[in-house]
């Protein structure tokens, strides 16, 4: 191999800072979580403790996390296997070149790049017209997806850019439905990916904060409950309930990542049979 | 068939069309209306009236926050860029086994799945008053008093916005430069060109869809936000979506809506610039 240039050992360098650039911060916090009973929001650490999580299960005086956060799970949940359902019934759909494929194309678009307040305000005004009561499963889960299903669909797309159509012709040869070619061949082919826009389904929602901002009504989600948490909280027990929602959402991703690595072997496996056959 | 396909393929289609209609398409019409109508301190009284227009062109703050809002976009732009080209540059050519590629832009991509909130939140002991940063610098010798710029200002929502956005330029950046034929590169080197030469004229040009992508990204969530700047500024500073937010909390929902219409049209048109020069639909 040849010698690496200098360059090379610049860029690595580059690298390393933009890593704690970006987790820096949040090591930060997860450090200073375990601040003892007498610590501020700064260094130095007065000590270390599990204080602050304790203090995060017992009764607090606003808010209601606990509440929150399985308002905030269970809407993970519905948003990301809507996500994940749409979007491959999208996919399919646009391999089809239906009608009228460019006007949703360019919605999709326009629902990644609309502000989020905007989908929060309008939301928020046809339900308060319409005499309806906003609420997380409704109008939340609704604002929620038009930020998670472009995600979802932009990966069906390159999914499907990508995907070799000789194996559904071979499929059909051999004398398949086309509901047959689907459930034994499409899916499992673009199995893992699915795993890939489940995992942006999830995480999108759970974390979204403009676009439920006026659309969850009285039941707050997890964000929305740590947003307001910043504006009268000002030990601590803020970081703490930081830390543990980001080590929640990193257990989520590796859990995701693991599942597609394993289904993306499971797929080699399963979908070669060279070398094995007997002519 | 081709007729059947169509019908099949607009039935699938039906699901994603349901949702953007009502909670897309119909919100902007909606906002569009309200747009017009009038309000009082306690309701809002459907109507055709360009008051709220007059008065958001006839203010001299509507100019400056919208100054402000493109000026937040420019310099996270430039930094974004900056940082994402290098970065993705890094993984693409530098980093030689798929593996260790995939890794570290895995690593590069995982705070993306993390709150935004939380991330904002965990610059205060960095930035603070008191914090790690002013420390570091006063224990230095750099400086003798702590300053006071460092958070709660367009420093910390600058910081915060190239924190949070980095990665929107890596993604679609390293997507096009993996992309790159090697042999180009190699027929370059062997054409007698420099390293920078090969950069300048091989690798920049065959990114620049990654690029555009990048940029979309980054100046369409740069101009619709209103926490960051809210939260990283202490409420010191402003930009289109804090002017909206800051009327939803007074119950001014018309002049919310102008103002979101406006801040709309401007997205759009910037957007529809962009795409003339990157076919999305392509790069994926």
């Amino acid at each position: 191999m040849e010698p690496r240039p200098v360059s090379f050992y610049i860029l690595s360098a580059f690298f390393a800072l933009f890593l704690l650039f970006l987790y820096g911060p949040t090591i930060t916090i997860a450090i200073l979580s375990f601040q003892g009973p007498g610590g501020g929001l700064t260094f130095p650490m007065r000590g270390t403790s599990l204080h602050w999580f304790r203090d995060l299960f017992e009764q607090q005086a606003v808010g209601d996390i606990w509440g929150s956060f399985r308002r905030s799970f269970a809407l993970g949940l519905m948003v990301m296997v809507t996500t994940v359902v749409l979007s491959v019934m999208g996919g399919l759909a646009f391999r089809k070149k239906f009608k009228g494929s460019g006007i949703v194309f360019y919605l999709i678009i326009t629902s990644l790049v609309i502000p989020s307040i905007l989908i929060s305000l309008g939301v928020g005004l046809i339900f308060s017209q319409a005499g309806l009561n906003v609420h997380w499963s409704t109008s939340g889960f609704g604002s929620q997806l038009t930020w998670t299903l472009p995600f979802g669909l932009l990966i069906m797309f390159a999914v499907f850019n990508r995907f070799d159509k000789s194996y559904e012709e071979a499929a059909r040869d051999l004398g398949a439905t086309s509901w047959q070619t689907l459930r034994h061949v499409v899916l499992p082919i673009i199995g893992p990916s699915l795993i890939g826009v489940a995992l942006f389904g999830f995480t999108l929602s759970y974390d979204e904060f403009a676009r439920t901002l006026l659309t969850a009504g009285s039941y707050n989600t997890l964000p929305l409950e740590i947003f307001g948490m910043t504006t009268n909280v000002t030990t601590p027990v803020l970081y703490a309930l930081g830390t543990l929602t980001t080590v929640f959402s990193l257990l989520m991703i590796v859990l995701f990542l693991c599942l597609a690595l394993w289904s993306t072997r499971r797929k080699a496996r399963a979908g070669s049979d060279a070398g094995k056959g007997v002519l | 068939m081709l007729k059947h396909n169509s019908f099949v393929g607009w039935l699938m289609a039906l699901p994603i069309m349901a949702v953007l209609v009502f909670f897309l398409v119909l919100p902007i019409i909606m906002i569009v209306t309200v747009s017009f109508w009038q309000a009082t301190e306690f309701s809002i009284i459907p109507a055709f009236d360009l008051e709220n227009y007059e008065f958001l062109f006839g203010s001299n703050v509507t100019y400056r926050v919208f100054f402000n809002t493109f000026k937040y976009a420019f310099i996270t732009w430039v930094f974004t860029l900056g940082i994402g080209f290098t970065v993705a540059y890094f993984l693409a050519f530098h980093v030689r086994s798929l593996t260790w590629q995939i890794v570290l832009f895995l690593l590069c991509t995982i705070p993306f799945w993390t709150s935004n909130i939380i991330r904002m939140i965990s610059w205060i002991p960095f930035l603070g008053r008191n914090g790690i940063a002013n420390s570091t610098l006063i224990s230095w010798g750099v400086i003798d008093e702590p300053l006071d710029w460092l958070l709660f200002s367009d420093f910390a929502v600058i910081l915060a916005f190239v924190h949070l956005y980095t990665l929107f330029m890596v993604v679609p950046i390293f997507n096009t430069m993996m992309r790159i034929d090697k042999s180009l590169i190699e027929a370059a080197r062997d054409a007698g060109a420099s390293g920078a030469q090969i950069l300048w004229n091989v690798i920049i040009p065959l990114a620049k869809p990654g690029i555009m992508i990048g940029t979309i990204f980054v100046v369409t969530l740069v101009m619709g936000d209103f926490i960051t700047v809210r939260f990283m500024s202490g409420s010191q500073s402003a930009n289109v979506g804090r002017l909206i937010s800051n009327d939803i909390a007074l119950l001014a929902y018309p002049s919310a809506s102008a103002t979101a219409v406006v801040l709309l049209l401007t997205v759009l048109i910037v957007i529809g610039i962009m795409l003339r020069y990157v076919d999305i639909r392509k790069e994926l």
